[in-house]
This record gives structure tokens, sequence and C-alpha cells, in this order.
């Protein structure tokens, strides 16, 4: 019997005690995973600890497709840093550095500049109409650790849903049908 | 038990096992490098030094840079970031960091180099206190990996300080 003949067979063969057996083994992977993602982002201080790099502005040292672990401390930023950003009114954050810092006397407010590596100018453009700085409040996190290409997993199930269901309906079926 | 599924899952996770140790051993490498980079920074001339409508001081002047960064590089190096930046302290500010110029060494034949530029980036205060101002330059520089840990440090260099008057 092929491999297809198999699967059919171990479906109809299930008795309700493995069924729920099944069901708890796939919650176990979902909450574990929940609980390695929420356990990250409580350990790295960031909302979100790792990020895929999706646009050239960082390029030769970033490209599209790799991605990023992020830290975020209390230490104060700095000159030279690679920040992670959300600007108010767009929805993707961007990963650029930071070129220019001035920090208050007293209240340790912090405007802040940055500039993608690979870009001509610095960010003013990106920032929101008539915004000048990036205060500390707009920052998501430092850049701390790298890993090449392991990003364009998500991007290409972004971009193409289709893979993504298709992966999800074959992990499924293989946890559901696996005999032990 | 030893179906095709089974065999390419053992042979997958085996795959991305040894990968991830591998990734971390090449990062872990970097801790073994003790660089001794130097670097100078001299300020050639004071092109123009003026107070702009906004009532911020702004400044142009030209630079020479030299540096030697070959030791930072390791077999994980994939790049190194180098940039100058003038640090100074006023009354309003407790830091005020303006990078004045930036580059990219690709490579450690490429480390070792000495420029002459007027500054990339503009050295606008947030507002009138350059004058007489004293400042130190900064080069900073931060090594991007292959992969794993990204390392940063800096020379800093003291004793510089701005005309009196604009000019």
């Amino acid at each position: 019997m092929g491999f297809v003949g198999d699967t059919v067979e171990s479906i109809r063969s299930m008795q309700i005690r493995q069924v729920l057996t099944q069901i708890i083994s796939l919650g176990m992977i979902v909450t574990s995973a929940l609980i390695i993602w929420k356990g990250l982002i409580v350990f790295t201080g960031s909302e979100s600890p790792v990020v895929v790099v999706l646009s050239g502005s960082m390029e030769p040292g970033f490209k599209r497709g790799d991605i990023l672990f992020l830290h975020m401390s209390k230490d104060p930023i700095r000159t030279g840093e690679i920040v992670v950003f959300n600007v108010d009114g767009r929805e993707i954050p961007i990963v650029h550095r930071v070129i220019k810092v001035h920090e208050r006397q007293d209240t340790a407010e912090v405007d802040i500049l940055t500039k993608g590596d690979n870009n001509f100018g610095d960010d003013r453009l990106l920032y929101a109409h008539g915004q000048l700085w990036l205060q500390r409040h707009h920052i998501m996190g430092r850049a701390v650790g790298y890993l090449p290409y392991v990003g364009w997993v998500t991007i290409i199930m972004t971009e193409k849903p289709f893979i993504k269901y298709l992966l999800i309906g074959a992990l499924g079926l293989l946890v559901i049908t696996s005999k032990d | 038990m030893h179906s095709f599924g089974h065999r390419a899952n053992a042979v997958a996770t085996f795959a991305v096992t040894i990968l991830a140790a591998m990734c971390f051993a090449a990062s872990f490498s970097d801790n073994f490098n003790t660089p001794s980079p130097t670097a100078s920074v001299k300020i050639l001339n004071i092109n123009w030094f003026q107070k702009e409508a906004n009532g911020n001081d702004e400044v142009s002047m030209t630079l020479n840079i030299s540096a030697d960064l070959s030791s930072l590089f390791t077999w994980n190096t994939k790049q190194v970031f180098v940039f100058v930046a003038a640090e100074y302290e006023t009354p309003h500010n407790a830091l005020n960091q303006v990078s004045l110029w930036d580059g990219i060494i690709p490579a450690k034949e490429h480390a070792k180099f000495l420029i002459h530029t007027t500054n990339k980036y503009r050295f606008i205060d947030q507002g009138s206190n350059l004058k007489g101002k004293e400042f130190n330059l900064t080069m900073h520089w931060h090594i991007m990996p292959k992969t794993g840990k990204m390392f940063a440090d800096k020379i800093v260099m003291t004793g510089y300080r701005l005309p009196e008057q604009y000019r």
C-alpha cells in the first residue's frame, strides 16, 4: 500500500481515545511555540524579539530575508546602533542605524535621527509629516544578533499564502496520522 | 517504523542542528579575537561657521581621517561599519552625538585607510552653543558578522575646539 493509502487507512481506523491524544499533542506543539515566543518577549524586553529584514536599505550588511535578534534594555541609545522603530501612520517597522543623538540634561528625553546604510539621505522623509526626530517611545529594540537567509521562510509565506496553507495542512495531517 | 517520512524528518532535523551549532561556534570564536585598532582624526579647516535662520549653529569642516582597523577582521566578519562622530555637552543637552562621516569596510585589505573629506552629514547644534565649544571626535566601529553576535567599540579623541567667531 502506498503512502496515501496508509494515510486514509489510519484515519479510518482511529478510535475516540486516539483522536483525543492527537488533539492534545497538537495543542502541545502550538502552546509550546507560543510559550517560547512569549518567553523571548519577556527575556529580551522587546515586543518583537526577532524581525525579518524586508528592504535593501541596510545592504550590504543586512539583505532582504535576513533575520535580526532584538534586545530592548534601559541603556541609552547611542549613535551607530541599529534600531528598529515605528513611525506613526506606518504599519511596518523600519530597521536603520542611528546617526545623531541629542539627549536632554535633566529629563533624559532624547532626539534620535536614523539613516539606512545603503540610502543616500537620512530618514526624515520616512518619518511622519513634519517630524524631525524619533523619541524613545518610537524605538522597539536594538539589533544585537544576526542570522542570514532564515527570514525567507516568512517572506515566502506572507507573499504566497497558498504555500502557507499547503504547509499547515500537510503538517496537520502528519500530526493527526502519526502513530505514536 | 522507518518510513520515508521518518527518515526525511531525522535527516532534516540533524542538518538544522549541525547548521545551528556551526553558526554558534563561528560567532563564539569572535570572542577570542583581541583587536588593536588605531585611529587619528585631524581637522584641517573650518570651511564656514554660522548661525542659521532658525537659531541653530552649523559648522562645515574638512577632516583628515586615518585608521588601521585590520585587526578587527576575523573569519566571521562580513564588514565593518566605521564612523566619526562629534560629541559634546551643552547647557541644554547632556550629550550631543553628531555623525560627521561614515564608511563601510568590506574586507581586511581595505581596513587601513587615509581619507580627506568634508563632513558628510550636517554638523548642526540644537541651539546656538558651538562658539568656542570644546568637543571630542570619536571613531566608532560596528562589526557586522556573517552570522551571530554583533560587536562594537570606539576610540575617543579629545581636545578639539571650534572657533570663537562665526566665519
